[in-house]
């Protein structure tokens, strides 16, 4: 039995983490963009993605996890053991529509129930931070279940912008992502480019798509997300285009060339100041640092 | 008639001695014969033996019957006190930590460099992990600068300058592995003190020593030379081959450094790599100041230009330098003409989980767990692996203490060793109490 199985796991066999965006402010808000996309529609075309995943490789695995406004959770596993009386019949594609449904739905009305009163209105940011690290802890323990394992990635399907909050969070798990060699794929289905998710894609490696037409939205899941990586070395994928690698200063969140850089915190100045409003250290001397040899 | 000329392939594991060994190489000699082959030509069931040394694997109870080790539960107790030692100090205070390092590694060339008791040698076993660590390092700090030293003869020589980047560190060590001669401690701490004085005074002083010998030659008063670096505020640690020497002792003790020994290779791995995370930091050894960083956007493809590190034209990516506009190839970097230090973004966010540490998780006590009342999680948050061990019974496992989210073991040691971000704390909006 082993040997078989060893025959069948070849390069191109994947385990795609999806992380869905359920934010109810981004699906049921003015937005012009998802205007041409209602939630219904959006989650037919990530089923049949998901279906055509599955139906491309055998030992193929899809783990979603919804990104909601509040928590985040596990929605759907493909490798947990199928209630096998629904799925005789037509493979398993009934039983994956039917129960991610039943298990969203319970997830929303969850999250909504989290909601408190002084939560602000208007297009509020989605926990991501939440639903990468629980994706990078699944795929750790694939990593463990032994030689013979998928190849994993991560599939964030964002449209909410970005929360400054969570940029220390993220990073980490970026960082961690690329440790591990999992790449982090984006499809963008908000209004506005998410800067987390570009430089997300470039530091790991995957691929950053903001689909200018909504509503073919699988034709872009499927050109583009679907293939393994093995596949991908010869594939001609978007490539990742003006990436912005600058920091922002801590006084006046813009967007900086050049800055002052705390010895101590690391917070970054776009003026020199006498201190550190981070770390409360003083600065004795402006040095300028005129560089030391490398 | 047994050949002494191939000498002795098969050789055991636990004598230091060369003599003792020359002695028992003849004898198996003999018994090639005998034998499946030697070394390469070994069977399974003779490596087991030869290299995995499975009798280590059992213990004694108190009654006298041997027992497997459970190595899981070892490594998460292992992994667990080494939390516990970085988090002893005030956990709820942030410890300011030295993130802008300057740091020496000495490594020992001398006599004692060449013993076989780490296979094959001690040199090459040095070598293997201090190029693993040298990665790990500037993973982790991203703005620092390393610098080798080698002692040979009694003599100190400094390898490579201080610099940031990994591979014309590592391609120099691997150049140069020849041992020979007497190890000198102070001639090593009087080079990498003259080098550390000229650093920039925001720039925290650190030295690595990795010592196979046993003794020291020194031409003046060591003592003197301890005491200089002290007063520099350069931080001296030892991680020791061979055994404990006081001198090494009094040296770490005195410049606030930490002084290990160790005991095999792997053992010595992980010595080495509790050096890559940044250590506390006292606060006057380093004098807070704005450092100017550049931070420059990629170039646009397709743009010719000569590269200011290669010297050389190239065509589209690179960097170009925003106070000179030069065009230099990767970063972090110090801008060959106008001297600006350039780094990204991401450069620096590597180093916030050291500013923004997450405390321990808990440990789930098993009277909790198994009592039928309390309604506990049976999966773990992160990975949804089961906690029930077979018979039922929840097996071991931690949880949060912010969120009070359940996590297993292997989770557990991810969680704080790689990723930094708890998921429970960050799957959720408003925390409840």
């Amino acid at each position: 039995m082993a040997s078989i199985t060893s025959k069948l796991y070849s390069d191109d066999v994947s385990l795609l983490v999806v992380l869905l965006d359920t934010n109810p402010f981004l699906w049921s808000g003015e937005n012009t963009t998802t205007n041409s996309l209602s939630f219904p529609k959006f989650l037919t075309h990530v089923f049949s993605f998901l279906n055509s995943i599955l139906l491309l490789n055998q030992l193929n695995q899809v783990v979603v996890i919804a990104t909601g406004l509040n928590s985040c959770d596990y929605i759907y596993d493909s490798s947990s053991s199928p209630t096998t009386v629904e799925s005789l019949e037509n493979g398993r594609m009934p039983a994956l529509c039917s129960k991610l449904l039943q298990n969203l739905e319970e997830f929303l009305a969850r999250d909504q129930e989290l909601n408190k009163d002084e939560s602000p209105p208007g297009i509020a940011s989605s926990l991501l931070s939440g639903s990468l690290s629980l994706a990078l802890c699944y795929i750790q323990k694939v990593f463990r279940s032994g030689p013979l394992h998928p190849q994993p990635r991560i599939l964030c399907l964002q449209g909410s912008s970005d929360g400054p909050e969570q940029y220390v969070a993220i990073m980490n798990a970026i960082f961690s992502a690329q440790r591990s060699m999992v790449p982090i794929d984006a499809c963008v289905i908000g209004a506005q480019h998410s800067a987390f998710l570009q430089q997300a894609s470039y530091i790991t490696g995957g691929v950053y798509l903001k689909p200018p037409q909504l509503d073919g939205l699988f034709q872009y899941l499927s050109t583009v997300f679907s293939t393994d990586l093995q596949s991908r070395s010869f594939l001609q994928l978007p490539k990742p285009v003006g990436v912005d690698f600058r920091a922002s200063c801590f006084c006046h969140k813009k967007t900086i060339d050049m800055g002052y850089i705390c010895s101590v915190c690391l917070s970054i100045f776009c003026k020199h100041h006498k201190k550190c409003s981070t770390c409360g250290g003083h600065y004795l001397v402006s040095c300028k640092i005129s560089g030391f040899q490398v | 008639m047994s050949n002494f000329g191939t000498g002795s392939r098969y050789e055991p594991k636990n004598t230091t001695n060369g003599e003792e060994r020359q002695l028992t190489g003849e004898g198996e000699e003999e018994d090639e014969e005998d034998e499946e082959g030697n070394g390469r030509g070994m069977a399974a069931w003779e490596r087991a033996y030869a290299d995995e040394r499975s009798w280590e694997n059992l213990q004694e109870d108190e009654s006298g019957i041997l027992h497997a080790i459970d190595n899981k539960v070892l490594h998460h107790a292992q992994y667990r006190r080494r939390i516990r030692s970085l988090f002893s100090s005030a956990t709820t205070s942030r410890i300011q930590k030295g993130l802008i390092r300057y740091l020496y590694i000495v490594i020992d060339l001398s006599r004692a460099a060449s013993e076989m008791d780490f296979r094959p040698s001690r040199m090459a076993v040095v070598a293997k992990h201090v190029e693993a660590f040298i990665r790990e390092f500037f993973d982790q700090n991203p703005l620092s600068h390393i610098g080798l030293v080698t002692i040979k003869d009694g003599v100190a020589q400094c390898l490579t300058d201080l610099g940031g980047s990994p591979d014309s560190h590592i391609k120099a060590l691997m150049g140069k592995l020849e041992c020979s001669g007497d190890s000198s401690l102070q001639n090593a701490l009087d080079l990498v003190h003259g080098y550390l004085n000229q650093i920039p005074s925001y720039g925290h002083r650190e030295v690595l020593i990795l010592y196979s010998a046993l003794s020291t030659c020194d031409p003046g008063d060591i003592m003197e030379t301890i005491q200089k670096c002290k007063k520099s505020k350069i931080r001296c640690s030892v991680v020791g081959l061979s055994a404990e020497i006081y001198i090494c002792k009094h040296l770490c003790q005195e410049t606030g450094g930490s002084y290990t020994v160790a005991l095999d290779e792997s053992h010595f791995k992980e010595l080495l790599l509790e050096h890559a995370p940044p250590p506390p930091a006292i606060a006057e050894f380093a004098i807070a100041n704005l450092i100017k960083m550049g931070f420059p956007q990629r170039a646009a493809e397709g743009v010719v230009s000569i590269c200011s590190c290669h010297k050389e034209a190239k065509v589209g990516g690179g960097y170009t330098c925003p106070r000179c506009k030069a065009r230099v190839c990767e970063l972090p970097i110090e801008c060959q003409i106008c001297g600006l230090t350039l780094v990204s973004s991401p450069h620096l966010a590597r180093s916030y989980h050291h500013l923004f540490p997450i405390t321990p998780f808990v440990e789930v006590s098993s009277s909790l767990v198994n009592n039928p009342h309390h309604r506990l999680p049976k999966t773990c948050f992160g990975c949804r692996q089961t906690f029930l061990a077979p018979g039922n019974k929840s097996s071991f496992h931690v949880a949060c203490s912010k969120c009070n989210q359940h996590f297993c073991l292997d989770c557990d040691i991810y969680i704080h060793e790689s990723l930094h971000n708890c998921p429970g704390c960050e799957s959720r909006r408003f925390q409840s109490k």
